[in-house]
């Protein structure tokens, strides 16, 4: 390990902006990211789940307050989201003074959830879309065998709706990458953090954004290839006979 | 030498696509009032054959001859083109096409669709364009239906309408391309008609077509093709009443 | 009552800028996404493998990321080149990089790769024999560049637009970060001076929802009217 340390330290011996300290920013701000985005999406899903059940429901008042959501965080700006959260926690009155401020103050928090909330009214809306568009042969078949609605819904609605879902839900994975650099706005050191950190030391705007958005291209290839492999393997069964 | 230059003449005309000969040397001259009908089966190249008169399709070799005027071509990487795309232009607006699927353009009523080419390609007066069109459209019995989308009326409306829409161009020969395959039985016979009153008033016509009773009674000259040449050929008379290849013969006997 | 502390001017002079900054890159996104479509479909391979590197480097790096790069770096860049002729030409001007340029021009590049696979997707669904009529009736390509391809290319485009142009409304408000006064930068700042988010940032959202109505419906009538002739009867 040490000799590894070594052998990076000679190679960035002429680099001034590339120190082994810049590069363990970038390194935090990476593991800080790729936490927040897997965590949200995470939440997120097991959020839309039901969501998107609920939202495919007969009944209006169930159906009503799921679409309301999803309007209102699909239809604005995720910026707005993170402030109204974020801001919303920090000047709720005496906040400061309570035993909950070291847990809140924290930005990773507030983001975290307006992330979850954000992506999770998005999945759901795949899914509705997934679920709605199970063929009626396939349910009325299920039916047909004595299966119960919710056991219709667990065994065939669902399985092949998600497999529908995962073009759309790869998409959506991707968007919650890019749209988590704005974590930054809120002080949060993830990888765009880092490199608004090293621009303004460094005053390097084409160094530091440069190799940030050369790791971000990477990532995003990474999740697409995944999501590739995924739909190979899932998805066979709407392909081609071999 | 006729004092009249013919209005179209093809000779010697190859395609390749890909490892097959579609057209291994196909000629053709067209005189004023000719119908010359096309009949063959399916992939004997007669498509193509009327596709590369207007150049739709690009010829490999061969002569093009429009009212006297060779069409220029010039030798590319990819091929032989049209050494000039304006004469090509130029020479298509004399041609006119009615195509198998009717492609009247979707998003113009029909018509706009039979002003359309009048006013942006040979430069007419809406006023004039509109005048013609609508007496075309009382000729093909579709002036109730001139504001309707193509995709309101039916195939053999639809067909009507794109002859009308031919008929606009004033051209000197007409192509037609299976212009009633497309359509259910019953609607065949409106658009037969429409196209046997243009032969009788002396239009120059080349019909692919699978229609014999059509070739029959309306050609001034038959051919029947057969994988890229052409079998036989002559007065509907004797090609059709009197065939001479063993293939014609089974091609004109009845299929049950 | 909603009370916007003496702020409410200031935030319709904000809402004025999101709308007007959506508007110009939405046209430029529009010209560069036919740009980047015919590069995409044109036979030559070096315009086809440029669009195909400028999709992919859009698409694999976030909005702000893209947005910081081209105003930060952007203003280092002109300074250089301004410092440059200042040296060999004794020229001495001073250009400044506009927030609002800066966001304008990085909004309408990034959506432009967007809008090219749009364009790409609808010219390709527009059926062959459309475009061979008019071939067919002597029209130049030109003319029937923009009287067929384009209209009947418009109507498959429409949705994947309108659905763009939804994205892109949202997209501005990453203004904000670079210093531009839209409106989510004005609440913002009047949530820290008088400590009440909720209401300032309410406001903006039923602000973006209202444009995003508005929009719905003139893309609605838009349809309509490039639907003509498809789907009615029969």
């Amino acid at each position: 390990m040490q000799a590894l340390v070594d052998r990076l330290e000679a190679l960035l011996a002429d680099n001034s902006i590339f120190t082994l300290q810049t590069l363990a920013y970038y390194g935090d701000g990476l593991a800080t990211t790729v936490q927040l985005v897997f965590l949200s999406l995470l939440l997120g899903l097991l959020l839309a789940v039901p969501l998107a059940v609920g939202r495919c429901s007969g009944r209006r008042w169930i159906k009503w307050p799921i679409f309301a959501y999803t309007y209102v965080f699909r239809g604005t700006p995720l910026l707005v989201q993170l402030y109204l959260i974020y801001y919303g926690v920090v000047f709720v009155e005496g906040v400061q003074q309570s035993w909950l401020w070291p847990l809140i103050k924290d930005p990773f928090v507030p983001a975290l959830v307006a992330f979850t909330l954000n992506t999770a009214a998005y999945t759901t809306e795949i899914f509705r879309g997934a679920i709605k568009a199970t063929s009626k042969g396939e349910v009325e078949a299920a039916r047909a065998y004595g299966m119960s609605p919710m056991l219709t819904l667990r065994r065939i609605v669902l399985p092949s709706a998600f497999r529908r879902a995962l073009p759309a839900y790869g998409n959506e994975v991707i968007f919650m990458l890019h749209a988590s650099a704005i974590a930054s706005v809120v002080t949060l050191m993830d990888l765009t953090g880092a490199a608004r950190f090293v621009y303004a030391r460094f005053y390097a705007p084409f160094d530091a954004f440069l190799f940030v958005a050369a790791i971000y291209l990477c990532l995003t290839f990474a999740i697409l290839y995944f999501f590739r492999f995924l739909e190979k393997r899932l998805l066979a069964h709407l392909g081609p006979a071999t | 030498m006729a004092a009249t230059p013919l209005p179209l003449e093809v000779r010697n005309v190859t395609k390749r696509f890909g490892d097959t000969d579609v057209l291994k040397g196909l000629s053709l001259e067209a005189h004023k009032g000719d119908v010359i009908t096309l009949i063959g089966a399916s992939g004997s190249g007669k498509s193509t054959f009327l596709r590369c008169m207007n150049l739709l399709e690009q010829p490999d070799a061969g002569e093009l001859i429009v009212h006297g005027e060779p069409i220029r071509f010039k030798n590319t990487a990819k091929g032989r083109e049209p050494a000039d795309w304006k004469q090509v232009v130029r020479m298509r607006a004399r041609l006119s096409m009615v195509f198998q699927g009717f492609n009247l353009w979707a998003h113009m009523t029909v018509l706009e669709n039979i002003i359309e080419a009048p006013i942006h390609v040979l430069g007419k007066s809406k006023k004039d364009a509109v005048e013609h069109a609508e007496a075309l459209l009382e000729r093909v019995g579709l002036s109730h239906r001139a504001n309707a989308y193509p995709t309101q009326i039916s195939g053999g409306q639809q067909q009507r309408g794109a002859i009308a829409r031919a008929l606009a161009m004033d051209p000197d020969v007409m192509l037609f391309d299976e212009p009633t395959s497309a359509l259910d039985p019953e609607l065949v016979g409106d658009v037969l008609k429409v196209m046997h009153d243009l032969a009788r008033e002396g239009r120059t016509m080349v019909v692919v077509t699978h229609e014999m009773g059509f070739a029959r009674d309306v050609s001034s000259r038959v051919m029947y093709l057969h994988q890229g040449l052409v079998e036989e050929a002559g007065a509907p008379a004797d090609v059709l009443g009197n065939p001479q290849s063993p293939r014609l013969k089974q091609f004109l006997a009845p299929k049950y | 009552m909603l009370d916007l502390q003496g702020y409410g001017p200031r935030l319709l002079e904000g809402a004025g800028v999101t709308v007007s900054l959506a508007v110009l890159s939405l046209a430029l996104a529009i010209v560069l996404g036919l740009v980047t479509a015919s590069a995409k479909m044109s036979p030559s391979r070096v315009a086809h493998r440029a669009a195909t590197l400028y999709t992919t480097l859009i698409r694999g790096v976030p909005d702000l990321v893209l947005m910081m790069l081209l105003f930060f770096g952007g203003q280092i860049g002109v300074n250089t080149f301004t410092d440059w002729l200042y040296y060999t030409f004794d020229v001495d001007i001073f250009i400044n990089i506009d927030a609002f340029v800066a966001g304008v021009v990085t909004i309408g590049l990034i959506f432009g790769a967007y809008m090219g696979e749009t364009f790409r997707g609808a010219f390709m669904a527009v059926e062959q024999g459309q475009i061979e009529a008019g071939k067919a009736y002597g029209m130049s390509p030109r003319l029937v560049f923009w009287r067929i391809r384009f209209p009947q290319m418009m109507r498959h485009a429409l949705p994947g637009l309108s659905n763009n142009w939804m994205v892109l409304l949202k997209t501005t408000a990453l203004v904000s970060v670079i210093g531009l006064s839209d409106m989510v930068r004005i609440a913002a700042e009047a949530s820290k001076a008088t400590r009440e988010p909720f209401t300032f940032m309410m406001v903006v959202a039923v602000a973006y929802l209202l444009i995003a109505s508005v929009s719905e419906w003139i893309f609605a009538r838009l349809q309509k009217r490039y639907s003509i002739g498809y789907g009615e009867g029969d």
